[in-house]
Parts: structure tokens; C-alpha cells; sequence
């Protein structure tokens, strides 16, 4: 037995938590300096910007970028339809997902099973191998620049009916006679029971549809090309990329605007966004 | 489309028929269940039909189909003349080249820095939760925001990579040799929060007890990463590996914003993903994009069964 590791237990352990904190905060640094320098270039003068050592702390913040990426930039028409696009897909995957799911785990029906893998075999399928046909669908519904086109292609997900029939399924069978017996049909059933039951596995599922249908990119940028009545926020970015550098600051700006809901999100629901994350593909 | 109670009657009368009580009015309830559980497939059923497997199986006929370059033509049968043609085109092998270029730059990077947090975050320590929240923190940023952050940090002019001496010529997102590691920086940082709280997911697997017992043992921290925590975590690697794979095939969103195809580097970045779209938008050439379309989804499809093969042979590890 190493005795000489039991002299000094305390002060070994004490020494090896700081080297771990040092380490920590070393790595904290590093994931967080882009956006930590993004927030500091979006607050300075344009004339700042290439000094050099890098202005570590805006002395005299310039919120008038903000205000500016605001109104100029359209920002606030574009977190206006982001959160439209993003508010529809959320609410129409939770309701299809739902419904599905509940026919998975509650209903007896002939091609159940058929279906079910039907439904999984959705998630072998990237979206950007069904692009090519999904523009000249779009184009012949006339849904180009709309919030039809933005939304409805996603408006059912696989990996949600997955999640939310897995949560179905932990709800006792006792229970689910015993709502019989009481004389609840499905549809009681359904909103009495069995959703309030799968709200983790739901709220999982509504963070991590928020957080895809908010950062979506590709499909934005096809569907809304050129008419900025439905532009959501990221493709906005992309055109605020494209101004000169006098107006960079805004440009970074809007970037901070664009990224702030999100984290928000992520402080608040943590848990179910590493819960929908992680969805039962690891253990 | 809600036509759906033919079939439930005739499946439901091969189906068992004997039930307890009354046989018709059992079996009325049965159509009713069965007839129930389409209508509530079917919202679902019909997207993925209209915007997944359509389009997908679409891909199989647009590819034999060749598009004039000049709209409004009608596209031609050219069998799998133009299959062949796309395949072996220098465009397609290069675009081919640097997305495997790129995933060889993205996935071992993002897993390994993403182990290496989860390693460190994971002790119960005090104001832990703080370090998970910043470590997770880039996995709610979008490829625009990213490539926003990044290409100004990486600019000529007001960038700060001439003041840290690292000063290309020309420079780095028009490079030929130094745009597509640029962009994978780019994509490993926003791939970071990801990769970390899989391999945090993981980690938190692994019972204590068993690593307690390698301890008390007197197996030191290395010993104990090395032949207990990797092995324990190899399921997550792989999945991990998968995960980042795909999403390293299909990253395009930085190289669009900040590299675009007018650009000298542009030949070296055009990653896959990123030659669909401009074969679509650009060319309009619908038969050319579904032929790339397929290479991506054979290429998905490969890496998600190769994954299932080793996971089959590593998972006894778990149990």
C-alpha cells in the first residue's frame, strides 16, 4: 500500500483541484473568447476596431449599433419571422409527434409495427439529400417566400414520435385501465393522462425542436432567396456579413441579437436540451 | 385523405377473432381502434411522404434525367450515362476529397476536445455547474452566428490573426491551402458544445463503484482514463463518431456566408453539401444535384451501418 500518499491526503487533493480549476477555466476561456470579442467588437466604434492589443473591455459602448442592426438591418422583422418559423415547427412537431405517438403505444392497428419502422426509416434520410425535388415541390405549391414553405416540410419528425412514444410506453398499463374503467376515451385519456405524464420527454423534444427550427439555415436559404417578407434571422446574418466594414459593428451587432434567445434557453432548460440530445442513444 | 377504413376491415377479420364479450360489438371497437391510429399517423405520414420519401426516391429517377442548360427544355432519359459522367467529373472528386479532408479535420478534434471537458467537468465540484453551462454553451449557435464570429476574428483588416503573427497571403478565406481549415475550426468550435455533452452523457454511464474500485486499487488517473473510462465509453465514442462524421457532411453554411464560389479558395471548400445547393441554384441542373444527393445519402447510410456493425461487436462491454 503507497503509504506515503495517505500523509497528505488533503493537501494532494486540494493541489489537483486547482490544477482542475486552472484547467477549467482555461478551457472556459477558449470556448467562450469568440463570442466573449464578439460582444466587445459589437459595442465598440467602428475606428476601435483594429487597434491593437484588441480592446479587452468597450470603454465607451456604442448601443447605437444595436438600435441600428435593429432597424437598418431589418433585425426585427427577420427575430419577427425566426420566431414565427421556429414557433409553428415547434408547436406542429409536438402535435404530429404527439398523435403518432400515442397510436404507436396505445392503439392496435394492422402495419403498426410496418409503420413504426416507416417512421424511423425518416431519420436515415438527411434533408439535404431531398433537396433537390423539395425546391420544385415548394416552387409548384407557389410557397416560395412563405411561411408555408419555411414551415410545413418539418412539421413531423421521426426522432420525436421515437421520444415521445418511449415516454408513453413507462406509463403503467394499471393506469391506463383504470382510465378505461373511469370511462375516459382516448382523447381524455390523451390530455389528462398521458401527455402531462411525458412532459420531460415533451419539453426534450420542444427545446431541441426550438433550438434545430431556429438555427435551420439551408432550407431558409432556399425558400426565402429573394423576398424578405418571411427572411428569418440567419439568413439576415448572412446579409449583414455581406456589408462593408464601416458597418461591422452592426453586423456583429445582430449576431449577439441572433445568438441571445438561444442562450437563454440554454441556461433555463439545460436539462431537457441534454435529455433530447442524448435521447436514449447512449447507456 | 381521410379514406382509411377499407383496409382496417379487411386486416381486422384476419386478425384474431376470437374476443371476450359480444363478438360484433368487440370487433366494432377493433375497426374503431384500427381506424383511430391511422387518423392519428396520418399528419405525420403525410409530410414525410410529400418531403421525405418522395423527394428521396425522386433522386433515383432525376438522375437517370438529363437538364438543357437552358430553362424550360425538357430534361431527356440519358440512362446512367450521366451518373457515370458526375461521378468521375474532376468537380465531384474534388468537392469528394476535401469534404473527407474536412470530416478528417472535424471529427477527431471536436470528440477529443469534447472528451477531454467532459473529463474535466465531470468531478462533483463546486461551481461545476457553471463550467457545463459554458462548455455546452456553443451547441445553441447557428452556422451563421459562427461564421459571423469567425470571419471577423479571421479578417485581414480587423481580424486578429496578423497581431498573433499568423498573417497568410492571400489571406486565410481566400487561400487555396488554409480556407478549409479555417472553416473547420469554425465548425469544431460549434460542434464543441455537442460533442461535450454527448461525451458528458456518457461519462456520468459509467458507475462510480467501478471507478472507486480501480482507485482504492491504486490505479492512477491515466491508468484509470485509459483502460477503464475509454473502453467504458467506447458505445458513446462511436455514436459520437457518427454524429460528427455527419455533421461535418453536411457543414456548407460557413463556406456559403464567408467564402461563396467567385472566391480564389472556393475549389478547395466547395464541400459536398454545398455543390448540391449550387448544382440546384446555379446550374440548375436537377439531374447533376440528384446524382451528388445519392453519393450523400450512400455515404450517411455507410457510416450509420458501420457504426451499428462495431457497436454490435463493442456493446458486451456495457453489460
Amino acid at each position: 500500500m503507497p503509504s506515503h500518499r495517505r500523509r497528505h491526503p488533503h493537501f494532494r487533493r486540494r493541489s489537483r483541484h486547482v490544477v482542475r480549476y486552472v484547467l477549467l477555466t482555461l478551457g472556459a476561456l477558449v470556448v467562450l473568447a469568440p463570442i466573449y470579442l464578439t460582444v466587445v467588437n459589437s459595442l465598440l466604434p467602428v475606428s476601435a476596431l483594429a487597434q491593437r492589443p484588441p480592446p479587452l473591455v468597450p470603454t465607451s459602448p456604442q448601443w447605437g449599433d444595436y438600435a441600428t442592426a435593429w432597424s437598418q438591418g431589418d433585425l426585427g422583422v427577420y427575430l419577427r419571422n425566426s420566431a414565427i418559423q421556429t414557433g409553428v415547427i415547434v408547436a406542429g412537431q409536438l402535435t404530429t409527434s404527439i398523435l403518432a405517438a400515442y397510436a404507436f403505444a396505445f392503439l392496435r392497428f394492422p402495419l403498426r409495427r410496418v409503420l413504426f419502422v416507416v417512421f424511423l426509416a425518416t431519420l436515415m434520410i438527411p434533408f439535404e439529400v431531398t433537396l433537390v425535388t423539395n425546391t420544385t415541390t415548394i416552387s409548384d405549391f407557389g410557397w416560395y417566400n412563405t411561411f408555408q414553405g419555411l414551415t410545413v416540410p418539418f412539421l413531423a419528425t421521426g426522432f420525436g414520435t421515437f421520444l415521445v412514444r418511449q415516454a408513453f410506453l413507462q406509463i403503467p398499463r394499471d393506469l391506463r385501465e383504470a382510465a378505461t374503467l373511469d370511462g375516459y376515451g382516448h382523447l381524455r385519456f390523451l390530455l389528462r393522462v398521458a401527455v402531462p405524464l411525458a412532459r420531460p420527454a415533451l419539453g426534450a423534444l420542444g427545446v431541441f425542436s426550438f433550438l434545430a427550427a431556429w438555427n435551420q439555415y439551408l432550407w431558409p436559404l432556399v425558400v426565402t432567396g429573394n423576398g424578405n417578407g418571411v427572411r428569418t434571422v440567419q439568413i439576415g446574418l448572412k446579409l449583414l456579413q455581406g456589408t462593408q466594414v464601416s458597418h461591422l459593428n452592426v453586423a456583429l451587432a445582430g449576431t449577439v441579437i441572433a445568438v441571445v434567445p438561444l442562450l437563454v434557453l440554454l441556461v433555463g432548460f439545460q436539462k431537457h436540451l441534454v435529455r433530447s440530445l442524448t435521447g436514449g442513444a447512449v447507456k | 385523405m381521410t379514406t382509411v377504413s377499407p383496409p382496417t376491415g379487411t386486416a381486422v377479420t384476419r386478425g384474431r377473432a376470437q374476443a371476450p364479450g359480444p363478438p360484433r360489438r368487440a370487433r366494432r371497437r377493433r375497426v374503431r381502434e384500427a381506424a383511430l391510429g391511422y387518423l392519428l399517423v396520418l399528419p405525420a405520414l403525410g409530410v414525410f411522404g410529400i418531403f421525405v420519401f418522395y423527394p428521396f426516391a425522386a433522386n433515383f429517377r432525376l438522375a437517370l434525367y438529363r437538364t438543357p442548360p437552358y430553362p424550360g427544355l425538357p430534361s431527356h432519359y440519358v440512362g446512367l450515362q450521366q451518373v457515370g459522367q458526375v461521378l468521375s467529373s474532376s468537380s465531384f472528386l474534388q468537392s469528394l476529397g476535401s469534404t473527407a479532408l474536412f470530416v478528417v479535420m472535424v471529427v477527431p478534434t471536436g470528440l477529443i476536445l469534447g472528451l477531454l471537458l467532459a473529463v474535466a467537468a465531470y468531478r462533483r465540484l463546486r461551481a461545476m455547474a457553471v463550467y457545463r453551462i459554458i462548455f455546452s454553451s456553443t451547441v445553441v449557435t447557428s452556422v451563421a452566428v459562427s461564421a459571423l464570429i469567425f470571419g471577423t476574428l479571421m479578417d485581414p483588416v480587423v481580424g486578429l490573426l496578423p497581431w498573433l503573427g499568423l498573417n497568410p497571403s492571400p489571406p486565410i478565406l481566400e487561400n487555396t491551402t488554409w480556407a478549409l481549415p479555417a472553416i473547420a475550426v469554425m465548425a469544431v468550435w460549434q460542434f464543441l458544445g455537442l460533442s461535450f455533452i454527448l461525451m458528458s452523457a456518457g461519462l456520468s454511464a459509467i458507475p462510480d463503484d467501478v471507478l472507486e474500485a480501480a482507485r482504492v486499487d491504486g490505479a492512477t488517473d491515466r491508468t484509470v482514463f485509459w483502460r477503464i473510462t475509454v473502453p467504458l465509453l467506447s458505445p458513446t465514442i462511436f455514436f459520437g463518431v457518427v454524429v460528427a462524421t455527419i455533421y461535418a457532411f453536411q457543414t456548407f453554411g460557413q463556406v456559403d456566408i464567408l467564402i461563396g464560389p467567385t472566391n480564389a479558395a472556393f475549389e478547395h471548400v466547395n464541400l459536398l453539401v454545398y455543390n448540391i445547393l449550387n448544382t440546384i441554384e446555379v446550374n440548375k441542373t436537377s439531374g447533376q444535384a440528384a446524382v451528388l444527393s445519392i453519393v450523400l445519402f450512400v455515404l450517411t447510410l455507410g457510416v450509420t451501418l458501420l457504426q451499428l456493425r462495431f457497436l454490435e461487436r463493442r456493446v458486451h462491454y456495457g453489460n
